[in-house]
Parts: structure tokens; sequence; C-alpha cells
């Protein structure tokens, strides 16, 4: 019998992580042990994950701080291109840690990952075809547009072989153009006729006097979105390990859902507010976790994710994401002093005499600032004396 | 077609379950805390409603954690607060 099965309940039992168990599992599967020997380990195992635990009382905060912070002195002020993925930029660096710690609605850069379902993953062409439904195209890319000045009318050609090799049919683009230009553009001050037959549509303006209507009705066809995804402008289709992948400039995580073919357990965009509102917010903090190892790795800069975990949770605690700052985090603290010493103290401090606020100096700037033992290590223990009473 | 996304089955989403009043007295006199010092979580969160979740439930979350390879948290759902 196996060594792991012999002591799985023992294992299994002891007060460790899942992690360390099986690490353990594996380390008695290829071993020879005595009971003695086992139980030896195990108390020794149990013993040094002890040591690696954080004590009570100890101040974790200020020690992620430190550990983010001064790394994050070495990273790039600017830097535009993306390593890995030609053509597309992405905001890296100090940037962009600063945004996901800001919590933005909407980072400088959206760009998202698609992965898409097994059997369009490895066609070139099924993650091509994907890919026009979710990259942007206007209406100029589909059939010649002419402003025709004698008749007053900008008229669209389309033209039917691109439309059939974007898998797109004329009548959904012809129906669906003036639609998206009242709607999306909003400009209404025209007309639309339907000439099915020569796949031809035409626009009249309702003033067909002015020919600055005419060119700015002619600059809305030319440019209104007729297939795709409006927020998503571009889209790069790469292999990656076997799979095509696509990765997109502009992010819409809901709509592309939407699209037959992508794998909705995957794909992913770099907008953590967009990935609260859609997957929750424990998707967010995994995100923002995510974000922030990876923009401190592809500078080269290793900070131990329990760092970065106790900042995402943090930020995740209230059921939406909150900034690190004076918005977020650090103004919604209970003390005045707290929030005082941290930014803008007069206001802070007016407010709080308004609302007769009341300061209990349990956290640790307030009763440094009024000069007490902070709360935190062994000023967090108190002794008291208990008299034997013997006699 | 957006009823193709089950949110549950996205890879950065964690299960979420709902805990019996029993698991939630337990969890409480284990910490010693009350209910309101939970995490706290939405109740139009979409894992939330995916799992079927009112206000003042509690909800145990099973995370796969980087360093300990699977850990639990715990929220309470409350409303959203108005704006």
């Amino acid at each position: 019998m196996p060594l792991a099965e012999k002591y799985e309940k023992k294992v299994e039992a002891a007060d460790l992580p899942q992690k360390t168990k099986d690490q353990l599992r594996k380390f008695l599967d290829e071993k020879e042990l005595t009971d003695a020997q086992f139980k030896q380990i195990l108390e020794r195992v149990i013993a040094e994950y002890a040591s690696t635990r954080i004590e009570a009382c100890e101040a974790v905060g200020i020690i992620a701080a430190q550990s983010i912070g001064e790394p994050g002195t070495q990273m790039t002020m600017r830097t535009f291109h993306y390593a890995g993925v030609a053509e597309i930029n992405v905001t890296l660096g100090l940037p962009r840690l600063i945004e996901i710690m800001d919590a933005r609605k909407e980072p400088s850069t959206p760009t998202m990952t698609v992965y898409l379902e097994s059997d369009y993953g490895v066609d070139r062409d099924r993650a091509r075809e994907v890919s026009w439904q979710i990259e942007a195209a206007p209406l100029h890319e589909f059939g010649d547009i002419t402003t025709d000045m004698e008749n007053m009318q900008v008229q669209v050609h389309l033209n039917v072989k691109v439309c059939e090799k974007r898998k797109i049919a004329t009548m959904e683009i012809m129906e669906n153009a003036p639609k998206k230009i009242k709607d999306k553009r909003h400009y209404r001050d025209f007309e639309s006729d339907i000439d099915e037959p020569r796949a031809t549509l035409i626009f009249t303006p309702k003033d067909k006097e002015s020919y600055q209507n005419l060119f700015q009705l002619a600059e809305h066809v030319r440019n209104v979105i007729v297939q795709g995804i409006d927020d998503i402008i571009r889209v790069v289709v790469r292999k990656e390990g076997g799979e095509y992948i696509l990765y997109t400039e502009g992010s819409n995580l809901r709509d592309v859902f939407d699209v037959a073919g992508v794998d909705t357990t995957r794909t992913r965009t770099n907008n953590i507010s967009e990935i609260a509102s859609v997957l929750g917010i424990e998707a967010a903090r995994n995100a923002i976790i995510h974000e922030a190892v990876s923009t401190l790795n592809e500078q080269g800069i290793l900070v131990d994710v329990r760092h970065l975990m106790l900042v995402s949770d943090m930020m995740c605690m209230e059921g939406e994401v909150k900034q690190i700052g004076r918005h977020g985090i650090a103004g919604e603290k209970e003390s005045v002093l707290s929030r005082a010493a941290f930014e803008v103290t007069v206001n802070h401090l007016l407010d709080a005499a308004v609302a007769n606020e009341v300061d209990e100096l349990s956290g640790v700037t307030e009763n440094v600032i009024v000069g007490q033992p902070i709360q935190l290590g062994t000023g967090d223990v108190k002794l008291i004396a208990v008299r034997q009473q013997n006699n | 077609m957006s009823t193709k996304l089950n949110v549950l089955e996205h890879v950065m989403v964690p299960d979420h379950k709902i805990m019996s009043d029993e698991e939630v007295t337990e969890l409480l006199t284990r910490y010693n805390i009350s209910t309101d010092q939970l995490p706290k979580v939405y109740h139009d969160d979409p894992a939330v409603k995916s799992i079927g979740a009112s206000a003042d439930d509690v909800i145990r979350i099973i995370r796969t954690s980087h360093t300990a390879g699977r850990a639990e948290a715990y929220r309470l759902v409350i409303k959203r607060p108005k704006k």
C-alpha cells in the first residue's frame, strides 16, 4: 500500500493549507517510512507552516504598502508598446499600476483577450469569422460611397463579394445602416431608400438646399458601424499554444460574450469595472490580482502575491470595487484624525466638527498623532494581574 | 443569445454557495463576530443572482488561492445602496 494512502486520514485532518497537503502527499508517495518517521515529518511540517504564518497583531497593511511601493519606484514611467502582442498598444508600468489601484471606470487602453470555443479555435478561417463579428466595421468598407451633388443624395453601392466574404447579408446592412445612424450617431435629418436588386442604399437629406448638410450626411454614412461591436476598434488574430486567440483594442465584455464561437469561460478584459458588473465582485478581485501581478512581472519586478491579494481584498470588501485613496478606502475610515492625516486635512476636520464626530482613537494613525502606544504587535496586548487568593 | 453566458463557469469566478443557518451560526461563533462584520456582496451581483441568493444570506466562496491552493471566504449579501 502506498504511503500516501496509508496516512491519508492524518494528512487530511492536519491543520494545513491544501497546497501544503498536496505537496506532502506527493513527497510521501516516493518514500519508505516507518510510523514514527511519518509522525515526526508531519509534526515538523505543521510547525514549519505555523512559523511562516503571519502573527496576530502584525501590521500587514504597511508591509504590503512598502513591498509594492519600493519596487514601484523602479518601474518605467511611460511605456506603451506591448511586448508580446504586435500592433496593439497597452498602457504598462507605473501608469497601469496606478490605474488599477485607482479603480478607474475605464482604463486608458482597454483590451480584451478573446478565447474561442474548441471548434473555432483550431481553424484560422473560422477564427477570422468570429473576429468579423467583433471588430467594428464602418459602412465604407462594404462598398463604394458616392456623393451625388446634382440630385442631392448619397449613394452606397454595396460590394456583394465583400459582404459574402464577411458573412453578412446585404439586406442586413441596408436595413441596419439608417437605423444605426439615427440611434448611435444621433443624426436624423435624412431619409433612406433601399434598392435591393442593385444592392444600393440611397440617403437624401431633409434639407435639399444645403451642401453642408449633404456632406455631413455623407460623413455619417461613411463611418456608421454596420458590423461588429461599436467599442471594439481593432481585432488581431494570433496563434498561441495551438489555438487561435483574438486580441482586441477596445473592450465590451457583455457584447463579446453574445458572439457565437466565443469561449465564455476564459475570455477576459483588462477593464476591471466591466468585470465587476458582468461577472461579479469575486471575479473583479481575481482580475485585480491578475492585472497587478502581470503588470509588475512584465517589468521584471517580483512582489509576493500576498501583498496584492491583501490590496485586492480591501478594494473589493464592500461589494463594489473601491479605489485606494481619499474617494475609496482611505476616505471611509472610521477615525477623523486618520482621514485628516491622509489628504485634504482641513476639509475633513471641518466636516467632522460640523457633524459632531467623535474619534475613538482605536487605529494606528490617530494614536501616533496624540502620542499614545499604537494597538499593534506588543501594543495590542494588555496585561491583567490575576491575584492569587491562597489563604 | 445571452442565455449562453453562465457566470459561474467563468475561470475568474470562484464557487459561490449559500450557507445554511447552522453553518452561519457555526461560522460566527468560530470567529466571534456578527454578520455585518463579514465582507459584503451586493444582491444584484451577477454571481449572487445566478445562485439565487437574496439579501441577508451569507455566501461561502471557495477560491483557488495562489498561496494556499484552496481558500474559503464569506460574504454577506446586502442591498445595493441607492446613489
